[in-house]
């Protein structure tokens, strides 16, 4: 996008704001109305607020202007003298109060039944990683991680040279959508793996922190079939702009549909590539994809790592010694690096393929191969 | 102050010492307060050029200057040096400078202290300014430094750390200071109640200044043993709860925002009086509503932190204390409108920029309301609203108060009329570019944009481009502001008598010395017989 593209669409945008009614664009001004029951409470709850500031706002900017234009000196020269006014303040120490009675009775049984994650259909864990989500359907055993999208991915490197608003959805998209069904009560338990997340769907009208160490829970009910985006709200790190939360919320018979054609695809962790002879040119193609998905934002492209935070695994001791314990490393994982072996999106062959290519690349050349049936004997 | 006998001419028999040499060893509370000022303005354009560094990356969407990782290193430093380089060292400068004048005190309580107090600062901040080219760069947790993010930063860590132990370690002595010279240094008759609403607030911010700064001390420290020295006060593999170091943070730092806010509540309250020729309207309230927020800044933590999975009851508790604080902020609000109300009002550049720091501080106040409904809050928690309704009572408030007292009192201390017009014009670019770089991120955080973000998706691209527009107008616009209190500095201007504002005389001490004041004033022989 060049600056000139963007200071048109800036002019644009101010002449539309002087238009007043006429349509905006592709932006908003406001909190979504969401498409949940607590959404819609939250926003009637936000606009109720807003109204009351800003007839607070009508009167007191009102008294203030109206002060400014007639007790000034060039018209009124001589000031009045009093400086106090018991009754007065008594009046305007009372009057707050009353406002804010009228806006605490209504959030009180808001917050209640937000907070009531009581009677939910289905639960799903969700755990915060930097930089990505990990989803656990604990009644249906799916589980894979959901990260940013390629495209975007591409073009949100610095001096990438793409413009953003080629992508669509940038950095609102992410490989592996979250599907859950509409209308039915879904809770989501959630955690961190490493620091603190949060996440975020602005439709669903709420925000829960995933932490260490703790479980939090939350709950919607989806009402209409669609696609909800959102982002992590908590600061976790270098990439925390770029995680973002992909929400397929669809009818009960499609879920259904997508939890068996699920299961199917991952009856075994191969893929139906079973039985295949791998080649050393194969793997490390493979795996420099692979390592450049998962393990790029902490781990460095050169394999550097980032000093005192990421170990680098250009000679390091795990990446040149033992392939086992290697092995295990990328599937247990350590300390903030999570274990993909829980990801059932990540093949037998990925992780072959990953493996052998951090043995080879970044100057290790250990001549190491790892083939997929060494992983499936650990996994 | 009829009362005030003229004996100003005595007592200067020495003035300042020569040379680079005084600034080091002076214990002259103007001097220092001179010193605090002139740090304040420099971390004001060195957080500033941190600031839009922040809003050229954000100007439009894709990377296309920093990396992530060190734009999170300037959205930490930025607010640790306004806050702790910029904001509390001005109040500190205008607290040294004006409270001994104010109160009929010859300097401060204790000026060796004083004079420790400040040096301390520059070393604080140069450290902290150092961090960014240690091996893996500054602190890039955001200035609340939680756990565990924060334990990932690489060798600055402990220098961040300690940073915040000194800069504490200054507040706390300044903060003494203060509070020995408001309770044994008063002049005959200037009872509490008489005293001018500018060293009551000052006074109400050292006690919190003194509660809550070994808090954080504390809370750093945890952090730093569990980096080094394997304690797991925040580590759950060992035990410990990150949450615990946001509750002992926020016990500091919701305080903390009103020891930045409630020395700007003293200017305003001396600043709408003179210009409206008329008394501070509710004195008595005015100092009741200080003590009160004060109290309830204790008592409402954690409504920073209503996304993190609180109980009910105790996130309904947070909820309703924190909407309290509505009650005396409106007192104030409501008491400077009366105080302007059948006044004979003037507009020179502190009344302009009171009057700028009322709408500003008064719209920041209702996004503040809003926000403690925790039903509402669960939306607008971390999302650019927040960022829009702080800086609305931090720039809009804080900073528009330090711009009221400095063009207020900067004639008394140079003794010259600053350049009114260029005054004006620095008043009207700020009031109104602070509402192009603020409002907008209201309306981006609304429509869903997290906070501390480097790159955003493309529908937030036209406030944010209007966003950063703002932000280097306001910008530019301070450089304005050194120039103006520079040629005062150089004595270009009119010269003025010690009164300077028109019936002054009757709304403190201050006035009744001549301008510049001498380096050593005196009030010997004054009695107090009435409130200004």
């Amino acid at each position: 996008m060049t600056i000139m593209h963007n200071l048109k669409r800036l002019v644009f945008a101010f002449l539309l704001s002087l238009g007043g009614e006429v349509a905006w664009a592709d932006y908003q001004l406001n909190l979504p109305v969401g498409v949940t029951e607590t959404s819609r409470t939250v926003y009637g709850f936000h606009m109720f607020a807003l109204w009351i500031c800003v007839a607070i706002g009508v009167v007191v900017f009102g008294v203030m202007f109206w002060s400014i234009y007639h007790h000034r000196k060039s018209r009124n020269p001589v000031p009045a003298t009093f400086h106090e006014n018991a009754k007065l303040e008594f009046i305007w120490t009372i009057i707050p109060v009353f406002i804010l009675i009228a806006l605490a009775v209504p959030a009180t049984t808001a917050l209640i039944k937000i907070e009531d994650t009581s009677g939910s259909d289905m639960t799903i864990k969700v755990t915060g990683y930097q930089w990505k989500w990990h989803y656990e359907y604990l009644d249906d055993g799916i589980k894979f991680f959901s990260s940013l999208d390629e495209k975007s991915n591409r073009a949100r490197q610095l001096g990438s040279g793409v413009d953003p608003s080629s992508i669509p959805n940038y950095l609102l998209e992410v490989d592996n959508p979250l599907v859950i069904p509409t209308n039915k009560k879904v809770r989501f338990l959630f955690t961190a793996a490493d620091v603190i997340h949060a996440w975020w769907v602005p439709d669903f009208g709420w925000k829960k922190d995933a932490i260490p160490g703790f479980v939090t829970a939350g709950w919607v009910k989806v009402e209409k079939p669609g696609v909800y985006r959102g982002q992590c709200a908590e600061l976790c790190g270098r990439d925390h702009g770029f995680m973002p939360i992909v929400v397929k919320a669809v009818p009960q018979k499609e879920y259904d549909a997508w939890v068996a054609q699920w299961k199917q695809q991952h009856e075994s962790a191969s893929g139906g590539m079973e039985g295949k002879e791998w080649t050393m040119e194969q793997l490390m193609a493979r795996g420099k994809e692979v390592y450049n998905t998962h393990c790029v934002s902490c781990h460095q492209a050169d394999g550097s790592g980032v000093p005192g935070t990421f170990p680098a695994i250009a000679g390091s001791e795990i990446a040149k010694g033992d392939i086992d314990a290697h092995i295990s490393i990328v599937l247990e994982g350590k300390g903030a690096m999570p274990g993909y072996g829980q990801d059932e999106n990540i093949s037998n062959e990925d992780l072959a393929a990953v493996i052998t290519y951090e043995r080879n690349a970044f100057g290790n050349n250990t001549g190491d191969l790892v083939k997929p049936d060494d992983i499936a004997d650990i996994r | 102050m009829a009362t005030v006998a003229d004996t100003h001419d005595t007592h200067h028999e020495h003035g300042p010492a020569k040379g680079w040499l005084r600034w080091v060893t002076t214990t002259n509370h103007k001097d220092i307060g001179t010193l605090y000022l002139t740090f304040a303005f420099v971390m004001f354009i060195v957080g500033g050029a941190m600031a839009l560094i922040i809003r050229a990356e954000l100007f439009e969407p894709g990377l296309q200057f920093v990396d992530p990782h060190f734009f999170n290193q300037m959205t930490t430093l930025h607010a640790l040096i306004m806050v702790f380089g910029a904001v509390m060292p001005a109040f500190a400068g205008f607290a040294n400078w004006m409270i001994p004048m104010m109160i009929g005190a010859p300097d401060m309580a204790l000026p060796r202290l004083n004079n420790w107090s400040f040096w301390l600062l520059p070393f604080a901040a140069a450290l902290l300014v150092a961090t960014l080219f240690m091996e893996g760069g500054a602190a890039a947790s955001g200035w609340t430094l939680y756990p565990p993010l924060v334990l990932q930063t690489g060798d600055a860590l402990p220098f961040t750390i300690f940073t915040v132990h000194i800069l504490g370690m200054s507040s706390i002595l300044a903060a003494i200071n203060i509070i020995v010279t408001i309770f044994n240094m008063r002049a005959p008759g200037m009872t509490m109640m008489r005293m001018p609403m500018f060293c009551w607030t000052w006074l109400v911010t050292a006690f919190l200044l003194i509660l809550v700064m070994p808090v954080f001390a504390g809370a750093v420290t945890m952090l730093l043993t569990d980096k080094f020295f394997d304690t797991s006060f925040f580590n759950p593999a060992g035990g410990g709860d990150p949450v615990l170091y946001q509750h002992l943070f926020w016990f500091f730092g919701h305080p903390e925002v009103y020891i930045i806010i409630l020395p700007a509540f003293g200017i305003i309250s001396a600043v709408i009086p003179t210009f409206s020729r008329k008394k501070l309207f509710g004195h008595n309230s005015m100092v009741y509503a200080t003590c009160v927020i004060a109290f309830l800044s204790f008592i409402v933590w954690a409504h920073h932190q209503f996304t993190v999975g609180m109980p009910v009851p105790a996130e309904l508790y947070f909820m309703y204390a924190t909407m309290l604080i509505a009650v005396p902020t409106g007192v104030k609000v409501f008491n400077w409108l009366a105080t302007m109300w059948k006044g004979s009002m003037t507009f020179e550049t502190p009344m302009l920029n009171a009057l700028g720091f009322l709408v500003l501080f008064v719209l920041g106040g209702f996004t503040g309301i809003m926000m403690s409904q925790a039903p509402a809050d669960f939306q607008y928690h971390d999302s650019y609203f927040i960022v829009a309704h702080f800086h609305y009572v931090l720039v809009g408030g804080a900073v528009f108060g330090i711009f009221a007292g400095l063009f207020y009192w900067l004639p008394k201390w140079t003794g010259v009329m600053y350049d009114e017009k260029l005054g004006k014009l620095h008043f009207w670019l700020s009031f109104i570019s602070m509402n192009v770089l603020f409002m907008p991120q209201h309306f981006v955080g609304l429509a869903g944009m997290p906070r501390r973000i480097p790159d955003y998706a493309v529908q937030f691209t036209e406030f944010n481009a209007l966003s950063s527009v703002g932000a280097f107008i306001f910008g530019v616009t301070q450089l304005l502001l050194g120039y103006i209190v520079w040629k005062a500095i150089r004595g270009e201007g009119e010269k003025v008598d010690g009164e300077v504002w028109e019936g002054a005389k009757d709304h403190g001490l201050e006035w009744n010395l001549a301008s510049p004041p001498p380096y050593h004033h005196s009030f010997e022989g004054i009695e107090i017989k009435e409130r200004d």
